[in-house]
């Protein structure tokens, strides 16, 4: 018992992550229906910022991870503004391939500058470096902060969307551009404010991470790339509560298979459930079947 | 505007086509290939290998060089790729017709590029390429020979100055069951790299031999970070060491969660932990009682190891590391090869190389075997706070 609540809280800490960087490609899925492979290179850049905020300029957690939201958020309008608004009408594969060159041009720029190998986050003091006890369970600081963050952000982009006028026109566009655009939406800057959010999530993720795990690579994006876009699809993709709860499960399967399976056959599992919820209900968990309008 | 465009196009091919035209053998040089992993996913091990070889070829100029001839290194990055150490492999081959290449550093790269090796009839040699079918293909692990003796399926032009994984795995085995008094062990390997696997299964064998029991073997790939999951499961067994075979990026992670749970056994390991970025990512607390096979320790008091420590402290600014070493030892090696060349080619270097006794190197002194592979002990490392503090010389 003891064992299986300390792999929840193990899959829970790691669900969080990817419950962070699902939520920027589904709400960016949801609006533009584009896959963004150039997400998770975003949240490779946070660790980065995060990186350098804590490592040259001796930052604490909190501002670092705020200045690498922020700058993600510029780089993620960025993006939008240079690599896929030219592209609005165009096919959707050709923004589709747009998408992979700029994840490309990310890692690898990115590379130049940092080199490609491992650096390591300066390690955590204090109060952040406990651990305690419940009940026979050891939970990190970290473990803590990392959940807590997580719930704190979700909480306020439910807000964001539901209750704020800008939230209202991102519902409006992805539910129908045009006739949002009729009753006089903007909807270049409704789009550029959904990659800005998106990405300050896949920022704050990447100094999680950062702190976390102690070791961020400019390649680091590509592994939690994909499991975070599995994480949308298996919730359904343009859902943002599909992307959270898709998130923790993938999360917490990773870590049930480490746990009771077989560490070797782990990714498998992952991506052999994806494959039967989507035959059962391929719309995603809570994804409706909607009938393609011809 | 186009036509400009054009006409500087042309003229950039042009001056690259007379650029290689004009790359002339010298008759005062001998080129050396080098194919390292200066980028990508192993870049600490390709950078500390040349940075030992460079060391050794000025050292060897600064001589008088090979019978007044200078040694010229030609320098290229492969990237950790074992697709592009081949193309690199031909290029320094055919185009600048290199008489010998060292590295790659990593036992998959190594491989790829033999083929290349034996096409062009150029030696390869590596001072780090640890699997243990690098210089010879194996039947189910073992070694075949011919009808005359002659060693079946060897790779003529293939070369190492490194022990391989089953001798290093093994080692390893005896050590935890001799000098740790280890009964029950937990294996976590890389599933990703031949040398993860390779160590894991010479550990494994070796330490049922010895009486001992493996309780449990993990798996993950390269590029994870969160290990929680098995930890968490292996804690909750009865076991004495746990046997880590993989590479510095994964190992520092698995032993700072390992110690950040409360898992307070002795970590082993093979040479994929020698890099000071374990220290930077697993923190120096959390490496006490870690130890691992090596090609050399810092703290040998051999006049040879002192003076290079001394040396390359002085030229580099830092301590060496075993990657250093075995660089360093690898251009020393191909330079005695071939100052007993009889003619400076690629054929007869190949077999000055084959039949070298006795080198002595900062890694130790060996001769070469009929496998191309050296005759050499091996030093245990054992850690304190992060720093070397006890090294065990064993043999399987």
């Amino acid at each position: 018992m003891e064992q299986f609540l300390q792999q929840l809280i193990n899959g829970l800490s790691l669900g969080s992550i990817y419950a962070l960087i699902a939520l920027g490609y589904t709400m960016v899925y949801g609006i533009i229906k584009l896959i963004n492979f150039a997400h998770c290179d975003v949240y490779m850049i946070g660790a980065y910022v995060g990186y350098a905020c804590m490592t040259y300029f001796h930052l604490g957690l909190l501002p670092s991870m705020l200045i690498a939201m922020a700058a993600c958020t510029l780089l993620g309008m960025a993006i939008e503004k240079i690599a896929y608004k030219p592209l609005r009408n165009a096919t959707r594969i050709a923004v589709l391939i747009t998408a992979l060159g700029v994840s490309m041009f990310l890692e690898y720029g990115t590379m130049f500058f940092v080199k490609a190998e491992v650096r390591a986050y300066p390690s955590m003091t204090g109060w952040m470096a406990q651990s305690f006890q419940v009940g026979g369970v050891n939970i990190s600081m970290l473990q803590v902060i990392i959940m807590a963050v997580t719930v704190i952000l979700m909480i306020l982009l439910q807000f964001i969307v539901k209750r704020t006028r800008v939230g209202r026109a991102m519902r409006a566009v992805s539910l129908d551009k045009d006739a949002a655009e009729l009753m006089g939406i903007n909807v270049n800057s409704t789009i550029s404010f959904t990659f800005a959010l998106g990405s300050a999530l896949a920022g704050a993720a990447g100094v999680l991470v950062g702190v976390y795990y102690n070791s961020i690579n400019p390649l680091m994006g590509m592994l939690p790339g994909i499991k975070a876009f599995v994480a949308a699809v298996f919730g359904g993709i343009g859902l943002i509560p599909g992307a959270m709860v898709g998130g923790y499960a993938i999360g917490m399967i990773e870590t049930m298979v480490d746990g009771y399976g077989n560490s070797l056959y782990k990714d498998a599992v992952v991506f052999a459930i994806l494959i039967l919820i989507l035959i059962v209900k391929p719309a995603g968990l809570l994804g409706k079947n909607t009938r393609e309008k011809v | 505007m186009k036509k400009f465009l054009g006409i500087a196009l042309s003229a950039l091919l042009i001056a690259g086509l007379m650029g290689g035209c004009g790359a002339k053998a010298n008759e005062n040089e001998i080129k050396i290939g080098i194919n390292y992993e200066l980028s990508g996913a192993v870049a600490t091990y390709g950078q500390s290998s040349v940075d030992g070889i460079l060391m050794a070829i000025d050292e060897i100029n600064a001589a008088g060089g090979i019978n007044g001839k200078t040694i010229v290194p030609v320098k290229s990055d492969n990237k950790s790729e074992p697709a592009e150490a081949t193309t690199l492999a031909n290029k320094l081959m055919t185009q600048d017709k290199v008489i010998a290449i060292l590295g790659p550093a990593t036992s998959g790269s190594f491989k790829a590029e033999i083929p290349v090796a034996e096409k062009n009839k150029v030696p390869v040699i590596t001072g780090s390429a640890t699997a243990d079918d690098v210089t010879v293909d194996l039947v189910d692990g073992q070694v075949q020979y011919n009808d005359d003796g002659s060693v079946k399926g060897l790779k003529e032009y293939a070369f190492r100055i490194c022990f391989s994984d089953s001798y290093q795995g093994s080692a390893m085995a005896a050590f935890a069951a001799e000098n740790l008094s280890a009964k029950k062990a937990v294996i976590i390997k890389d599933t990703s790299s031949d040398y993860g696997k390779g160590l894991a299964a010479n550990f494994l064998s070796t330490f049922m031999e010895k009486g001992g029991e493996v309780v449990a073997e993990e798996a993950y790939v390269s590029g994870n970070t969160d290990f929680n999951g098995i930890l968490t499961k292996i804690k909750g067994m009865e076991f004495d060491v746990i046997y880590i075979p993989g590479y510095y990026q994964e190992a520092g992670l698995i032993i700072k969660q390992a110690r950040a749970q409360g898992i307070t056994d002795p970590i082993l390991g093979a040479d994929g932990f020698d890099s000071p970025t374990l220290v930077e990512l697993a923190g120096a607390d959390a490496l006490n009682d870690v130890y691992y096979t090596n090609h050399y320790s810092s703290l040998d008091e051999d006049p040879m190891v002192v003076k290079f420590i001394a040396d390359y402290t002085a030229k580099y600014g830092k301590e060496p590391d075993a990657f250093n070493a075995l660089g360093y030892d690898l251009a020393k090696f191909v330079c005695d090869g071939l100052s007993r060349c009889e003619t400076l080619d690629s054929e007869s270097l190949k077999n000055a190389l084959a039949s070298t006794e006795n080198f002595t190197g900062v890694t130790g002194s060996f001769s070469v075997d009929e496998k191309h592979n050296p005759v050499k002990s091996i030093v245990v490392i054992g850690l304190k706070n992060g720093e070397q503090d006890s090294s065990v010389k064993v043999s399987a």
